[in-house]
């Protein structure tokens, strides 16, 4: 029987000619990462173990990001006691406040993770890497801990449905509407334990930030990883940002999918995840007349150099809307500094929207704009759970940056069609 | 490796909040937790739980936050071993990480009462309910994984390799 891409990465890191759906393996990993909230139960688990150094001081990364810069004493304790231990094991990617990012914007942009690796971290938003070819899956902090010892981990070899895209998306259109019309398609469990395979002549129209936002989505329906084909985008992409070796790996032709989903990109429209599952989506003209307090560009999902010029393009010579604030967050100081540099800031700051430094921030309620009692927000963020953002009696709106900067234009959500009418 | 025990049955969906509520994860201490283990969803768990007893429950058991206090609660509870026709990802994997074990079956379920008795043998993955007279097959864990649940989780399993 035939492999899938993500089964074919598994056999090859598992030392297996081949696996199957089911089949459960200890795996070499080529990268454990840990960010600020879950590296220090890690280390606690790690500390355990009566060990003294770490499988290979390259091989892990430890990104503060979550609340930082530190938003409060317990986050700054939080953080001392990862950086100590950073040190101690002399791990070289712990990123520090001006040097760190969003983990899953910063680790593709330093060239850390490339096509074929087998990645695991202690954060379920891992699974964006699959965006360059690379097996990436979201784990315990136990699993982190052992991963940081032994370089390994185990798994089970997931099943996976195949997504053919074919066409090209239409303006206004990018990889969050597709993911989120993918997502309201199969629901949040819909994926369940399976990887989601993306394939078909549609690719080469999606960038590698629209793969980076689709495959950074495969979580929210349930999904162990989601693995884009790799091309010569993506290769291009590699290159450029990675000395490392890497590895290309396609499917077999005879290889099994459990389903498979034909998607026409060129009929997806703007489409928006109403409160509070990812799965309730609406698309362009069934929005309604929804009132918004907040809109929020950036995060792990959207919060990438094309997104900045998304929002931008909107926003240039218009004017967010009185009743709204517009924080924008680029993912990491490289986004922030291009950004600046192609006058970006000046746009955004001319519409009356707010820049932060680099954070997950308000995305997992944690700070830099949180939601008060029956407020709304339009995010380009990836969870609009009950109280995501802040109290449990607000609402989050998940949404693409052309859509949350329209949104923010006029104080409702909003498709950019509706501000070229008027 | 093989668990006996009686039957104790749960339906889908059973979450993680659930199993350990949030107010108790002020402590990490196993006989703790295990003081609380399902009380949200069934007050009388406590009573009836003996040593070697086996949750059996239907699709999705584990699911909502990752929490790894969760399988810590049911393990320091005396179960032996979950079985279910589902679990939600990352509680499968924090159930084998710190060595509760687990298996997937789709028709033990159904064909199984509560208070029926139950005997799994690891090894060649086979359950068998006693009182029905019924043998199910699952997929066996692998050697090293049966070895992470032998050791008590994965630290102890990496802990006692390293030796
Ligand atoms: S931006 Fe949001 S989803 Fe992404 S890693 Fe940070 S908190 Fe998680």
């Amino acid at each position: 029987m035939g492999m899938t891409m993500t089964q074919k990465i598994l056999a090859a890191h598992a030392g297996l000619e081949s696996v199957k759906p089911g089949q459960l393996i200890m795996s070499d990993v080529d990268m454990v990462l840990g960010n600020d909230i879950t590296s220090p139960v890690a280390v606690n688990e790690f500390k355990k173990l009566g060990i003294s150094k770490v499988f290979d001081k390259e091989k892990i990364a430890i990104v503060p990001d979550h609340f930082c810069p530190n938003k409060d004493i317990k986050s700054a304790e939080q953080v001392k006691y990862i950086r100590e231990f950073s040190k101690e094991m002399g791990i070289v990617n712990f990123f520090e406040v001006g040097q760190m990012g969003i983990e899953h914007a910063l680790l593709p942009e330093k060239g850390l993770v490339v096509a074929g690796d087998v990645v695991i971290g202690a954060d379920s938003h891992t699974c964006t890497y699959g965006a360059l070819g690379a097996f990436s899956t979201g784990v315990g902090s136990t699993d982190m801990a052992c991963g940081m010892a032994t370089g390994k981990a185990w798994f089970k070899v997931p099943e996976a449905i195949r997504f053919e895209l074919r066409g090209k998306p239409a303006r206004w259109v990018s990889g969050k509407d597709i993911i989120l019309h993918i997502i309201g398609m199969i629901g949040v469990d819909g994926a369940l334990y399976k990887s989601m395979e993306f394939t078909g002549s549609g690719l080469s129209s999606l960038s590698i930030d629209d793969r980076f936002t689709m495959a950074n989505m495969a979580i929210e329906a349930g999904g162990k990883n989601g693995i884009f084909e790799v091309d010569e985008k993506t290769i291009e992409y590699i290159r450029e940002h990675s000395d490392k070796s890497f590895k290309v790996y396609e499917a077999d032709a005879d290889a099994e999918y459990t389903e498979t989903h034909i998607i026409e990109l060129d009929k997806i429209k703007p489409t928006v995840s109403f409160p509070h599952l990812p799965d309730n989506t609406r698309v362009e003209g069934k929005f309604g007349d929804v009132r918004i307090d907040q809109v929020v560009i950036g995060s792990c999902t959207n919060g990438r150099m094309e997104d900045m010029r998304m929002a931008a393009e909107i926003l240039k010579g218009r004017k967010v809307h009185p009743d709204v604030r517009c924080i924008i967050i680029p993912a990491t100081q490289k986004i922030w500094r291009q950004a600046m540099n192609e006058g970006l800031f000046d746009i955004f700051i001319e519409s009356g929207a707010a820049i932060s430094t680099p954070t997950c921030g308000p995305c997992l309620g944690g700070h830099m704009g949180i939601l008060a009692k029956g407020e709304r927000a339009v995010a380009t963020t990836n969870r609009n759970f009950v109280g995501r953002m802040g109290h449990p009696g607000s609402e989050v709106y998940l949404a693409s940056p052309y859509v949350a900067a329209a949104s923010a234009v006029t104080g409702r959500v909003s498709s950019p069609a509706e501000l070229e009418e008027v | 490796m093989i668990a006996r025990g009686k039957a104790i049955k749960y339906g889908n969906n059973v979450d993680t909040d659930v199993i350990i509520p949030a107010r108790y994860l002020n402590s990490s201490d196993p006989a703790e937790l295990a003081a609380h283990c399902m009380e949200d969803i069934d007050a009388g768990f406590r009573e009836k739980v003996e040593p070697g007893d086996i949750i059996v429950a239907a699709r999705n058991f584990g699911c909502g936050s990752s929490r790894e206090h969760a399988p810590i609660a049911i393990k320091a509870s005396g179960i032996s071993c979950v079985v279910a026709k589902t679990f939600a990802r990352i509680f499968y994997r924090n159930s084998i990480n710190t060595g509760l074990p687990i298996l997937e079956c789709e028709e033990l379920y159904d064909e199984t009462d509560e208070g029926d008795r139950l005997e799994i043998d690891f090894d060649s993955g086979e359950i068998r309910n006693i009182t029905k007279g019924k043998v199910f097959g699952t997929q066996p864990f692998p050697g090293f994984m049966q070895e992470i649940i032998e050791n008590d989780g994965l630290v102890g399993y990496i802990k006692n390799q390293m030796k």
